[in-house]
């Protein structure tokens, strides 16, 4: 049974976006990293970046296989998280702890078209 | 298997002095190096093992050993096509007529040898139900590449500079969205239903005049026939697209259907695969690329055509080509090994082919599904997916399954392919097997399968009788040693 948090906001493509404010602590849901299996290596964007809500912004490479990471919301990178170069695997330890991108989101609105943590737990079959 | 794991180096061999050939005597007298100009010299002696020959011999008797192959034991490695090398094949380009020529003779001199080229190109063609033939690619994505290579040139011909996006299946082998990325297409996914078959319905919306092409292959990677292929390639061309054709899933089609019949327009055959020809360790492949008639301008130089005037054969250039995707024409003792595969089937037994590894993989899937998930019921075609064991109560996972096979002796399928399965196992039996070696491996696969349920620590911690034990392909990613400093220095 996989981990899901109550209160963020999940997509169809596995992805996270904690919402604080106007900024998004964007990452892979617990059930992405556990079907991924050890995760190896996660390419990210550099500040300043822009990402699109339902497009590519990265990339996460497991054992198993290589996902794009498709970012939940449109905004700008204002952060990213530099401890997973040295190691990804914390994105298996803890997938929710361990964000990928920090994202100041250019358009609330968006949230609306992604899933609660009850609509995703029912999407992954749980 | 060999269970004995042998591992040395051949410098580890190396003693100083020691050697294996005896020169003869030196009549002309000695060469003085101090007349040799100062920055022809190395600065010190290369550094080559020292060994004797029986030394040799035995390291690389040994080495061999610690490999596996078709002509060691069963091997069902989905979407693969590990099919048996028929030793005519070698007996065939290693004959010296062909051994001793240079690519850069005279035409004239290599008639027989174009000969070859010529008629499997002239073969492939009339399987396939396409036009024209190029042999030069080197591998199947290579293939790839240049069919798509094709299709931006035909379209850039005709002045269309929008046609940017190339349509792949969600269930399409990775090769195909990578290559439509080097070939500077983006690539838009279409969705599978839940038969794992293109949805016509998701495909609609995507066509417009912004599309270069879609990419199949049929059956697909479940092993499942494209019953819309008519309607999809007539939707695809009046978009204005092509259609592509990924001839990984050949074999079962042989003689029985043709992609050119389809409606595909181009497509790129793996010799590797459906036709015989060695597979597997890096090469030599081949992935000759087809066209229907109207895109033959734009297959890659050289090319060879049969001038029948003449009866001879003639290499070529031309300028609307997309120009040259190899030095000279390919990898001709590949294409000689399946000129002569497909001489020694002939027409009625080629036609033998696809049946027989449609029936093989049936069989098994049969026989098997009491005990693996089978997510899509009905016939397939040569291969099929299970999307792990049927007892999902235990914590084994198809890795582990994966892993188990290889203790029993048999290589393991495709595993984690398709990605539209968590667990998927893909496996294809080619059809070469005899009905005993299916029934072995499907014992075999229900031995594991009572393993898993009834002592599932030995299936997870497999495999226990191979030279090496369960490998940490996360530490080997993470921190990988690829020289032999690096591995002196980590023992160290």
């Amino acid at each position: 049974m996989s981990k899901i948090l109550e209160g963020l906001y999940y997509s169809e493509s596995h992805e996270y976006v904690k919402v604080e404010g106007n900024i998004g602590f964007i990452g892979i849901t617990d059930y992405a990293q556990h079907e991924l299996g050890n995760v190896v290596y996660v390419d990210v964007p550099e500040v300043d970046d822009e990402v699109t809500a339902g497009e590519e912004f990265g990339a996460v490479e497991s054992v198993k296989a290589a996902s794009d990471l498709m970012s939940p919301v449109s905004g700008t990178v204002i952060e990213v998280n530099e401890a997973l170069e040295d190691e990804p695997g914390l994105v298996n330890k803890d997938a929710f702890e361990n964000w990928i991108i920090k994202v100041e989101i250019s358009d609330l609105g968006e949230l609306d078209n992604l899933m609660t943590a009850e609509a995703y737990k029912a999407f992954i079959g749980e | 298997m060999n269970n004995v794991y042998y591992g040395k180096l051949i410098f580890e061999l190396s003693k100083e002095g020691r050697c294996g050939y005896s020169l003869p005597k030196n009549e002309l007298g000695q060469y003085k190096l101090e007349d040799m100009p100062a920055h022809l010299m190395r600065d010190e002696a290369p550094a080559l093992p020292q060994v004797d020959e029986l030394t040799v011999v035995r390291h690389y008797t040994n080495m061999s050993n610690n490999n596996f192959g078709v002509d060691t034991g069963f091997y069902p490695l989905g979407s693969c096509t590990m099919k048996y090398n028929p030793k005519i094949n070698e007996e065939m380009c290693n004959h010296h007529a062909f051994t001793g020529l240079h690519p850069l003779q005279d035409p004239s001199t290599v008639q027989g040898a174009l000969e070859v080229y010529s008629n499997l190109q002239y073969s492939l063609a009339e399987i396939s139900g396409l036009s024209e033939f190029t042999l030069n690619p080197f591998a199947g994505a290579h293939g790839e590449l240049t069919g798509l290579m094709v299709m931006k040139s035909y379209h850039l011909s005709r002045g269309d500079e929008k046609r940017t996006k190339v349509i792949i299946p969600d269930s399409a082998h990775g090769t195909n969205p990578a290559s439509a990325a080097v070939c500077g297409f983006n690539v838009v996914v279409v969705k599978s239903r839940p038969d794992g078959t293109v949805d016509v319905e998701d495909l609609r919306p995507l066509l417009d005049d912004t599309i270069a092409g879609m990419m199949m292959t049929n059956p697909n990677t479940l092993g499942i026939f494209e019953h819309n292929i008519a309607e999809i390639a007539q939707l695809v061309h009046e978009a204005g697209g092509l259609m592509y054709y990924d001839g990984a899933n050949l074999n079962p089609m042989l003689g029985m259907c043709r992609p050119g019949d389809l409606g595909f327009d181009i497509m790129h055959i793996n010799l590797h695969k459906t036709f015989s020809t060695p597979h597997g360790g890096g090469g030599p492949g081949s992935g000759p690329v087809g066209v229907r008639e109207g895109l033959e301008q734009f297959l890659p130089n050289p090319r060879v055509v049969a001038d029948e005037e003449t009866m001879s054969f003639k290499v070529v250039s031309n300028d609307e080509s997309l120009g040259s995707v190899s030095g000279f024409l390919g990898n001709f003792g590949v294409i000689m090994r399946a000129y002569a595969y497909i001489l020694t089937l002939g027409k009625e037994n080629l036609r033998m082919v696809g049946p027989l590894a449609t029936l093989n993989a049936n069989y098994i899937k049969e026989c098997l599904k009491d005990c693996y998930e089978l997510p899509i019921e009905g016939v397939c075609k040569h291969e099929f997916v299970f999307d792990g064991l049927k007892d999902k109560s235990t914590e084994v996972t198809t890795l582990d399954v994966a892993k188990r096979l290889l203790d029993y002796g048999y290589h393991a399928p495709t595993i984690y392919f398709p990605l539209l399965f968590h667990q998927a196992l893909m496996i294809e039996p080619t059809e070469n097997e005899s009905k005993e070696t299916l029934d072995g491996f499907i014992e075999v696969m229900r031995t594991i399968a009572r393993e898993a349920s009834e002592t599932p620590e030995l299936v997870k911690t497999a495999p226990h009788n191979t030279p090496v034990r369960r490998l940490d392909d996360t530490l080997a990613a993470l921190h990988p040693v690829v020289t032999y400093t690096e591995l002196v220095a980590d023992n160290q």
